[in-house]
């Protein structure tokens, strides 16, 4: 078990200990050998052009794959609202349980939330599966965990599919740990292995950098979260036919530690930064708070959403819910406004889908000018106000 | 240029850098603008334990010397060469507790001047008395158990912010420039006001007051060490205190080369970077070689300090003259580089020329240094021909 | 209180680098730092300690080096550091990291509250917090922003938290022992003292495998881990266009055209 050199093989280009994020290979005697710190995260297997480098795993048949069925969505809600990733779930999800020739199911939990199951049924579900108590109204980690958890287990669905949401990301880890079975967060790509018919998850690594391809081959569900915006909604079908199955809420535990008191809403602009069609966002570059303003007129002049980068955030420009980037939002709106941004990966990360890129920088170059549909070099001070100018006029 | 530090010297550097890198270098310009005092910085770097770090570990310092003073000196001034000084100025207004204070005086202001919950500050520049020190107006009267103080200082730097004042007054103007002692004076005593803060050129955040002194009663106590000692306390302060100038001129040289070398790799000119032209190479290259000459001589005084060596007047001119010499002539040839952009403001260079200057002005003038280092020449030259008889 | 920070040691992601020609990772001098998110979790527990008393110790799974992460912690006033590191461990997924790092904390024994960064910068999976609750059977919030008072209620401690969501956040009351994930908004991170970097460099710190602490080794390294990576690809990038030329005025004119024939 672990990484193997084939030794016939190496021919000592040391392409691999450049490749290695942990700085865990090393040469002797002109040969590639692998360090204490390796933590077997497979980087160095594909930069290797003379297929020397191996990663050995054992097989752990723990499972037998046969018994599970099905492609589940958890549907999320908020305040009795399905919230809109749900549909983009659905919409990736019907395309695996089709590869997989298996139904597309949705799992509702809230309290008088059977009426909107038909809406999930609209956008392609096989099945519903709702659970309704007046305990299940708002998100709490213990009671969702082990009403999911539970449901998995009784009906044994193949793949389950949720939100990377404030939600997801803290119901699912749980939901995976009580499965013992394998997860992988924040997919930006969905398949179905037409060999062996395991789902292939892809997702950014290193900080967008690096994508990787995992797969969890022996347990089961395989699981995976997807973040908003980055896949399409499913189409509505008002015609489309669905069962609409009720579970019984007293066949859970619905027991929690923790008790919700409050919700505080915190939404300043009435433009909500993730369904932005066209968003406006600034830098380091702008300077200052203060300078945000030239940002935010600019969005005004054109009826959209402002956004910032990390470095704005950090600075204290501007709020975290405006950051856009891998550890802020995720944003694929029809045009980008990239103003004093240099376009480091970790932010393109957060806005590259976006169908145009316009970027304002003065540095030409600033990496973003290599993505950008447009670019501009110049003071972002005096372009903006010509672009506001511009766009009032229209 | 390895000066073969310790580890912890290294440490110490690297905390420092750390801090001038991570919580300072954002918000220079912030705090030239604005011409306030860098205290959020200050805090920081007194959590950090830096203030302490020439100071024994009796009275809560770290217990090392003015080499680690200079290496922290140095790293802020890398960045912002007011906060540096006001870091500096502390430790030249607690030196002379230091030097000449009693165990009670010691016991009684070491350990917040270390624990930089207080600052300290020197002054003994008065309107008519920079240079020619010896001719200062302030007096301090022996009155029962008390002195009482009358008179103006000016240009102090730290002046208004430090708890902690030693200053020197005239005891007895008969007796010349035998005739001053210090005192340590604390902010709050009765009769002891700030007058006017200075608008200067460069080191903007620093605070640069003047000192009032209104029948200011203080105890006979804080009489650092005996009547009559006041230049002898001076002299000795300085010696010790030089290195740290010399480190903050140290500091904005380098912070100014780091600035030019990159700005002249970036801007392109007649389709090239400026840094492939011969005559901005050339530049650099002084810059750099005069840096590190510079930095030799004040590690080595400070280690000379350090291992307990007394003589070492001639040293630490010599140490404040060159590196501040150089800061200015560094600076000066990095806005040079920096074109026009080096003399907007919106560029971080100008700043550093505009605070070099000072370097070669306080803490004695760079005109003084060069008298100090004749003198000490001289006498040497005088010793040693007496040896050989010649 | 007796708290206990888990921590990663990262490479700085922000420097890691495709080499365009060979489209593999460059990483040349990219630092080895303790995840962003876990110093917030350190500054946390340091300061619960400054306001309750008590004990923050600190503790991680990896190679033998993360032991530069443990002595950094401890260097800003962490009381004690525990490394878990054995070869057994390799491989591990965020299933088994959870499960390690939680038979460690069982094996230190007394704990009121964990807490852990929002998600580690190379990973980014933010699963490891509530994997750890889960093996260790004690609730659990994520994303707090801000532990806003502390009450007694039926002899329990109980934390009264603000828990950030999309729309703002959540006012959450969970009794003590819980875990916690916290974000950035929640504190500022202080610089390490010299006093705690000699301290750090004389601590000793305590060093389990998987052995001291019980761990069953099924659920360790890569047995323990249901997902394997089975491709690394560098992701296509995305193409450049063009750049406008001209006076502000000029680009102006020239954008508002380009994008109106684009968007309508």
């Amino acid at each position: 078990m672990g990484l193997e050199i084939i030794q016939d093989k190496c021919v000592g280009c040391r392409l691999c200990l450049k490749s290695c994020p942990y700085d865990a290979l090393e040469m002797v005697n002109s040969i590639a050998v692998v360090k204490d710190n390796c933590i077997l995260c497979g980087a160095c297997v594909d930069s290797c052009k003379f297929e020397a480098i191996i990663l050995r795993k054992h097989e752990d048949l723990s499972v037998s794959e046969d018994a599970f069925e099905d492609v589940w969505v958890f549907a999320e809600q908020k305040k009795g609202v399905i919230q809109s990733v749900t549909y983009e779930l659905l919409g990736e999800g019907k395309k695996l349980a089709q590869k997989r020739r298996q139904n597309l199911a949705a799992v509702l939990l809230g309290d008088k939330i059977k009426k909107e199951a038909k809406k999930l049924i609209e956008r392609g579900a096989d099945k519903v599966y709702v659970v309704e108590s007046p305990a299940l109204k708002d998100y709490q980690a213990q009671i969702y965990s082990n009403v999911l958890t539970k449901l998995v287990r009784d009906y044994k669905p193949e793949i389950v599919l949720t939100g990377a949401t404030s939600i997801g990301r803290s119901l699912i880890p749980r939901v995976a740990v009580e499965l013992k079975t394998g997860l992988t967060a924040d997919c930006t790509g969905l398949d179905i292995d037409e060999e062996k018919g395991m789902l292939l998850q892809t997702r950014p690594a290193f900080g967008g950098n690096i994508m990787a391809t995992i797969i969890c081959p022996h347990r089961r569900p395989q699981m995976a979260t997807v973040r908003h915006k980055v896949m399409k909604e499913a189409e509505v079908d008002t015609k489309y036919k669905g069962q609409i199955i009720e579970i019984n809420p007293k066949d859970f535990s619905l027991n929690s530690d923790t008790r919700l008191i409050d919700m505080v809403e915190e939404l300043e602009e009435t433009v909500n930064l993730t369904e932005a069609d066209i968003i406006v966002s600034g830098g380091r570059g702008v300077g200052s708070g203060d300078n945000f303003k030239i940002i935010e007129e600019l969005a005004k002049s054109m009826g959209a959403a402002v956004g910032a980068s990390r470095a704005a955030v950090d600075s204290g420009f501007k709020p975290y819910s405006h950051q856009v980037g891998q550890t802020g939002k995720t944003v694929c709106p029809k045009v980008y406004f990239a103003c004093g941004i240099s376009g480091q990966i970790q932010h393109l990360v957060g806005m590259q889908s976006s169908d145009i890129i316009v970027a304002i920088n003065k540095d030409p170059d600033a990496p973003i000018f290599k993505v950008a549909t447009y670019g501009i070099v110049g003071d972002l001070f005096k372009v903006i106000p010509a672009l506001i100018k511009r766009f009032q006029k229209k | 240029m390895d000066y073969l530090l310790s580890e912890e010297q290294i440490m110490v550097r690297d905390l420092a850098r750390k801090i001038a890198q991570e919580k300072l270098k954002d918000r220079v310009a912030e705090f030239d603008q604005q011409e306030k005092f860098p205290w959020p910085i200050i805090k920081l770097i007194a959590e950090a334990d830096l203030f302490g770090v020439y100071i024994e570990e009796k009275y809560g310092g770290m217990g090392a010397g003015i080499l680690e003073l200079c290496l922290v000196t140095e790293e802020i001034s890398r960045v912002c060469g007011g906060v540096a000084v006001s870091y500096a100025a502390s430790a030249l207004g607690t030196d002379p507790i230091i030097l000449f204070g009693t165990e009670a005086q010691k016991k009684k202001y070491l350990p917040d001047l270390a624990s930089g919950k207080k600052l300290a500050a020197f002054g003994l520049t008065e309107p008519n008395a920079g240079s020619d020190a010896g001719a200062i107006e302030t007096t301090a009267k022996k009155d029962g158990g008390n002195y009482i103080i009358n008179g103006t200082k000016h240009f102090i730097t730290n002046g208004s912010e430090a708890e902690t004042y030693v200053i020197v007054a005239m005891t007895d103007k008969s007796k010349g420039s035998r005739g001053s002692s210090a005192f340590i004076v604390e902010k709050g005593t009765p009769g002891f006001s700030f007058g006017k803060k200075e608008e200067k050129m460069g080191i903007r955040t620093s605070t640069t007051s003047e000192l009032i002194f209104n029948d200011c009663k203080i105890p006979k106590e804080n009489l650092l060490g005996k009547e009559g000692m006041g230049f002898i306390v001076t002299m000795k302060t300085f010696d010790m205190s030089r290195p740290g100038v010399a480190a903050q001129a140290l500091g904005i040289a380098q912070g100014a080369l780091d600035l030019a070398l990159e700005y002249s790799r970036q801007r392109q000119q007649f389709g090239k970077p400026i840094s492939s032209f011969q005559g901005i190479q050339f530049m650099l290259a002084d810059m750099a070689t005069q840096i590190e000459a510079a930095r030799g001589l004040v590690y080595n005084t400070a280690k000379m300090i350090d291992s307990g060596n007394l003589k070492v007047s001639k040293e630490s001119a010599m140490c404040k003259l060159f590196a501040s010499d150089v800061a200015m002539k560094v600076t000066t040839d990095a806005v040079q580089i920096f074109g026009g952009y080096g003399y907007m403001r919106d560029y971080p260079i100008e700043k550093f020329m505009r605070d070099a200057k000072i370097t070669q002005i306080y803490e004695g003038t760079n005109q003084i240094q060069r008298s100090i280092i004749a003198t000490n020449l001289i006498k040497e030259s005088l010793a040693a021909s007496k040896k050989t008889g010649k | 209180m007796d708290i206990i920070v888990c921590i990663k040691q990262v490479p700085d992601t922000t420097d890691v680098r495709i080499n365009p020609d060979t489209n593999t990772l460059v990483r040349d001098g990219v630092a080895s730092i303790i995840n962003p998110f876990d110093m917030y979790a350190i500054e946390e527990g340091l300061r619960l300690k400054e306001r309750f008393g008590g004990k923050v110790t600190v503790i991680t799974m990896g190679p033998p080096q993360s032991e530069a992460a443990l002595r950094e912690a401890l260097s800003l006033g962490v009381d004690q550091a525990v490394l878990l590191s054995d070869r057994a461990f390799a491989g591990s997924d965020t299933l088994a990291t959870s499960y390690a790092l939680a038979a460690g904390i069982k094996k230190i024994g007394v704990y009121d509250v964990i807490i852990c960064g929002k998600q580690a910068i190379d990973g980014d999976t933010a699963q490891v917090g509530p994997g750890i609750s889960v093996w260790l059977d004690i609730p659990q919030v994520t994303f707090v922003k801000k532990i806003e008072e502390t009450k007694q209620e039926k002899g329990k401690n109980i934390f009264r938290l603000e828990r950030m969501v999309e729309e703002g956040y959540e006012v959450i009351e969970v009794p003590l022992p819980c875990l916690i994930t916290v974000v950035k908004e929640i504190n500022e991170p202080r610089m390490p003292s010299l006093k705690g970097m000699m301290r750090s460099k004389k601590a000793e710190i305590i060093k389990w495998t998987a052995e001291n602490i019980n761990a069953d080794e099924k659920n360790i390294g890569l047995d323990g881990s249901p997902t394997q990576v089975v491709r690394i690809f560098t992701p296509s990038p995305r193409k450049g266009g063009q750049i406008l030329h001209g006076e502000p005025d000029e680009v102006a004119d020239k954008l508002a055209e380009f994008l109106k024939e684009n968007i309508n």
